[in-house]
């Protein structure tokens, strides 16, 4: 709708919308993305429906940004505009567990919790974190959110089998299939899965799922320096105890150097104690639970949105590189007269960062600079995921892409007018 | 559909079959002359000597890979030795319009790397070296043209391996199983080579040279890369690829369980899986493939097995310890009769000798065959079975069958002799019948051969239009005039159109009505 705020073609829109969804309204202020007011929400409540929604945008230039439950709403750059939210909240359906064959079929505004539900009464389970409470499968996906148990069983592009997707001209378009193997035709799920909503909107998956392991233990062990973290991080990943997490902890706020690696263990009740003999004997000592530690799987910054919204980054390694990015990171921040609490996968090359709320564009700046250095020396790359606005227009959140030319021809295919989350993702796209 | 004849890969074409969109996907040897002869002076400015062929006896060992009965020779061979000679051949292309088709060791079996008659094909032969072992980093970084098998050598000292397995790791190279997404026996718990390859450098279409992914996970931006592997070809040429290495195992255990009949084999499968036990490799042959195997490589299955198992567990050796004993359970529970652990390293290699020959060794047993390469959904396993056997019993066409029955990959080898008239085309339409069953039963065309010439024409009966007019998009993204590989994977050839598509007249080839416009 051009310009926003034209009544006249407002109004045109809303008619449009509304003979395509049944469930159409005006955006409140807790509609807003990124701080971007929305004009309209459309609540669609199937895959065709999506499909109407969206070419009912397209006839009147809508700029549409897709929503799950919202809970990463702010993550990546606000949109330039936000006309239409499509809110997938409607389509939570799990719809079809096939348990003999360790599938699932699920709408994508479905919890991620409601589909362990079900797929937990099979003794299976997605195996995707839940880094961010309450998150549902479509927004999941499409930031490509991740946990511990990502050294073990990978990420999203790992277990997506099978995805439906509705492009921004409506058309309605599916790839893969609902079996784990195979090959035919261009793996579409991939490109989604990580594109913030820039792409198509994803309104179908099909995942593979996994055995829930009988027994899990955690082994923790104090860890002083950054280097130390890595030494001991590397000698589990290449022990043969087969562990299931990795993951170090490194609150900024602690007492200078402490932090804490844990390895997470998942076996069979006799398996499980015999490796964490074995694991504890590796890491020369440490204390065995059954239950995971404290901030286990979540992120390292603070979501409650009362202290102020912290800047969230995520620092990818190879896995030579952890202690480098943890260092460099730890020593900027404090040379910038903040802190960095880190945590994440160490056994993976994935670490996320949280500085406080009370660091402002300038100390973000001065943090990001030698982080993202140490990060592509370490044959990874450093991004803020999320940051006060002030923050993210200071800076830049995405950083150098490579690639970026053919990641823009892309979405130039698929989304001609720039309507899908405009601006949102890397390098303007 | 494979067609293999005589014992291994030779002999011409099936009678009375036509391969789909032979004209569009081989080109006409005629049209671009102009534009070979261009590229041929780039390419022989910047290669060696050696690099570049032209000679029609040269070119003709090139006009097919593993599936023999589609050949064309090519209008110019080139083995580019670095990315920068590669991009230099691939840049005179498209400059000059020129189709180009990328060749690892040619053991495709979907005609992916058949060549055109009008264009350059792109062999990476020469491109073999290892660059990096990083064992801190659990990578390595290897050339496009680096045999499957030479990167768990290199590594195997260190206590590493590259888990990807083909049955043709021996020959087949990184660079070809980045391109068909190649799956092996192990892939049912470690995965394809989509979850091995974690960057690769691309020449696009254009001859650029792009990064992609890299050695640390979750790069910014769309996963590109997770587009590229299993295109075919079709988005580019990986020139070096970053791939994961994979802790050898504690404890590897095999076993070979011989069962009356595939029901049975099937039930006990279901049981295992079912028990939350993810084997590393759980495969099954039928009588008819254990006859051809024993002719063949005297394996020693079984005697009077209505079908063998080969179920390989690994990890730490106390959970593998554990879920043996339950598998031997499962397995005697649902009638096996015989239950054989391989005690050491000659005979687990003896056992899967057995089965990682059976489609060679069905050449022993029958003059020709079509290796046929389907999925569906594990559990339907029985029905489709029984499906086949009637598919056989009614047609006279016998097929041995011999599949990952783990995660529901058929193999099914359908014999025939071709010097019988009307023989091959019985068999072809068996072949083809065999994939309805696993469309029919929600499955896949293709598992991990890939889809290239041969399976074209059938994608229109798994995707919609709408699906494959949205691969389309990312071809067009990546390959807008439609160089790279052309007439593979997609069932019609599609016009890009300019962005953002607004085109005010029709394409004189959609005018024409030669082309589907996009
Ligand atoms: C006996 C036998 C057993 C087999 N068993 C298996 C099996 O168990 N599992 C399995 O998955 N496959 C199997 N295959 C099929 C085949 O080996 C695989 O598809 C393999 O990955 C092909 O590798 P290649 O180097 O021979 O590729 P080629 O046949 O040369 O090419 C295959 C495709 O890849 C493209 N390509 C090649 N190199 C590049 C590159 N650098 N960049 C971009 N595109 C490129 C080609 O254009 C073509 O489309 C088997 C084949 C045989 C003959």
């Amino acid at each position: 709708m051009a310009p926003t705020g034209d009544t006249v073609s407002l109004d045109a829109a809303r008619t449009a919308l509304s003979g395509a969804c049944d469930d159409v309204r005006e955006a409140t202020a807790a509609d807003a993305v990124d701080g971007v007011p929305a004009s309209l929400v459309a609540r669609p409540a199937s895959t065709a429906e999506v499909g109407e929604v969206l070419r009912a945008a397209a006839g009147h230039e809508l700029a549409v940004v897709p929503r799950g439950r919202g809970t990463k709403s702010t993550w990546g750059r606000a949109p330039e505009r936000a006309d239409l939210v499509v809110d997938l909240s409607r389509m939570s359906a799990v719809l079809d567990h096939a348990a003999g064959d360790l599938v699932v079929e699920t709408q994508a505004g479905a919890l991620l919790a409601d589909v362990q539900a079900v797929v937990g009464t099979a003794g299976q389970r997605l195996a995707l974190d839940e880094p961010v409470p309450g998150s549902s499968i479509g927004g999941t996906l499409a930031t490509n959110s991740s946990g511990p148990g990502r050294l073990a069983v990978g990420t999203a592009r790992d277990l997506l089998i099978g995805v439906t997707v509705v492009r921004a001209d409506g058309v309605v378009a599916r790839a893969g299939g609902r079996v784990v193997k195979n090959v035919a035709g261009y793996d579409l799920g991939k490109l989604v899965i990580g594109s913030f909503g820039t792409l198509a909107v994803v309104t179908e998956a099909v995942f593979r799922l996994h055995p829930v392991a009988p027994a899990r233990q955690w082994v923790t062990v104090g860890v002083d320096s950054a280097g130390r973290a890595q030494e001991l991080a590397q000698r589990v990943v290449h022990s043969q105890l087969v562990p299931a997490a990795v993951e170090v902890d490194w609150p900024g706020d602690g007492d200078g150097g402490a932090g804490s690696l844990g390895v997470l263990l998942e076996g069979t009740p006799a398996g499980v104690e015999t490796r964490t003999a074995a694991l504890t004997g590796l890491l020369g000592g440490g204390t065995a639970a059954g239950t995971a530690p404290a901030g286990w799987g979540r992120y390292p910054w603070d979501d409650d949105g009362v202290t102020g919204r912290a800047t969230a980054l995520k620092a990818t390694v190879a896995l030579s590189g952890v202690a480098g990015a943890l260092d460099a990171g730890r020593r900027a921040a404090t040379d910038a007269g903040t802190t960095l609490s880190w945590r994440g996968s160490a056994g993976a090359g994935v670490l996320y960062g949280a500085l406080p709320a009370t660091a402002g564009p300038d100390a973000v700046a001065a943090v990001l600079g030698p982080l993202r250095a140490a990060c592509a020396a370490a044959g990874g790359a450093l991004v803020v995921l999320d940051a006060a606005p002030e923050v993210e227009a200071a800076v830049d959140t995405w950083g150098p892409v490579p690639a970026i030319d053919l990641m823009r021809r892309v979405k130039e295919r698929f989304d001609p007018e720039r309507r899908l989350a405009p601006g949102r993702f890397v390098g303007g796209i | 559909m494979s067609v293999t004849h005589g014992t291994t890969t030779t002999a011409g074409p099936v009678p009375g079959d036509t391969p789909p969109e032979a004209t569009s996907a081989t080109g006409d040897a005629h049209r671009h002359s102009a534009g070979i002869e261009a590229v041929g002076r780039v390419a022989r400015a910047v290669l060696p000597v050696t690099g570049v062929l032209s000679d029609p006896t040269q070119l003709r060992t090139y006009e097919c890979d593993g599936l023999a009965h589609y050949r064309v020779t090519p209008a110019l061979v080139v083995l580019p030795e670095t990315t920068e000679q590669l991009a230099a051949v691939v840049r005179a292309c498209a400059a000059h319009g020129v189709p180009f088709v990328a060749r690892g060791s040619g053991t495709g079996l979907s005609g992916g790397a058949l060549p055109r008659a009008d264009g350059v094909l792109v062999v990476t032969s020469r491109m073999r070296t290892i660059r990096e072992v990083r064992r801190a980093d659990q990578r390595a970084v290897v050339e496009p043209g680096v045999i499957n098998l030479a990167v768990t050598r290199a590594v195997t000292g260190e206590g590493y391996y590259y888990a990807p397995d083909p049955s043709s790791q021996q020959i087949c190279s990184i660079g070809g199983n980045l391109a068909e997404n190649s799956g092996g026996a192990h892939c049912l718990k470690y995965g394809f080579t989509s979850n091995h390859v974690l960057g690769a450098e691309l020449v696009t279409p254009q001859g650029d040279v792009v990064a992609l992914g890299g050695l640390a996970p979750d790069s910014p931006g769309y996963d590109l890369l997770g587009t590229v592997v299993g295109s075919e070809g079709t988005l580019g040429i990986a020139t070096t690829a970053v791939v994961r290495l994979v802790r050898l195992p504690e404890e590897v255990r095999t076993l070979l369980v011989g069962f009356r009949s595939t029901d049975d084999a099937g039930a006990a499968t279901s049981a295992i899986i079912g028990a939350g036990i993810v084997p590393a490799a759980i495969e099954m042959m039928d009588a008819l493939a254990i006859e051809a195997a024993e002719a063949a490589v005297h394996c020693d299955y079984p005697a009077g097995a209505g079908a063998v198992l080969v179920i390989e567990l690994d990890g730490a050796a106390v959970e593998v310890e554990h879920e043996y004993a339950q598998v031997e359970r499962f397995c005697t529970e649902h009638g096996a009769f015989e239950l054989r652990p391989a005690t050491d390293a000659a005979e687990r290699a003896l056992i899967w000798k057995g089965r990682k020959s059976a489609f060679a060794a069905v050449g022993r047993i029958s003059p020709d065959y079509i290796v046929q390469d389907g999925v569906i959904p594990r559990t339907a396993l029985p029905e489709v079975l029984r499906a086949i056997a009637e598919l056989s019993s009614s047609s006279g066409v016998r097929v041995a069958n011999v599949f990952h029955a783990g995660d529901g990959n058929l193999h099914p080898l359908v014999l025939f002799d071709d010097a019988q008239p009307g023989a091959g085309k019985a068999a072809e339409q068996v072949s083809g019948a065999i994939l309805d069953l696993c469309i029919n039963h929600g499955g896949s065309i293709t598992g991990e051969h890939g889809v290239g010439v041969d399976k074209a024409a059938y994608m229109p009966r798994m995707f919609s239009d709408d699906d494959l007019d949205t691969m389309q998009l990312v071809r067009c993204a990546f390959d807008p005039d439609g160089i790279s590989n052309p007439g593979k994977l997609f069932p019609t050839p599609r016009l890009c159109g300019e962005v953002p598509g607004k085109r005010k007249h029709a394409h004189p080839l959609v005018e024409a009505g030669l082309a589907d416009a996009f």
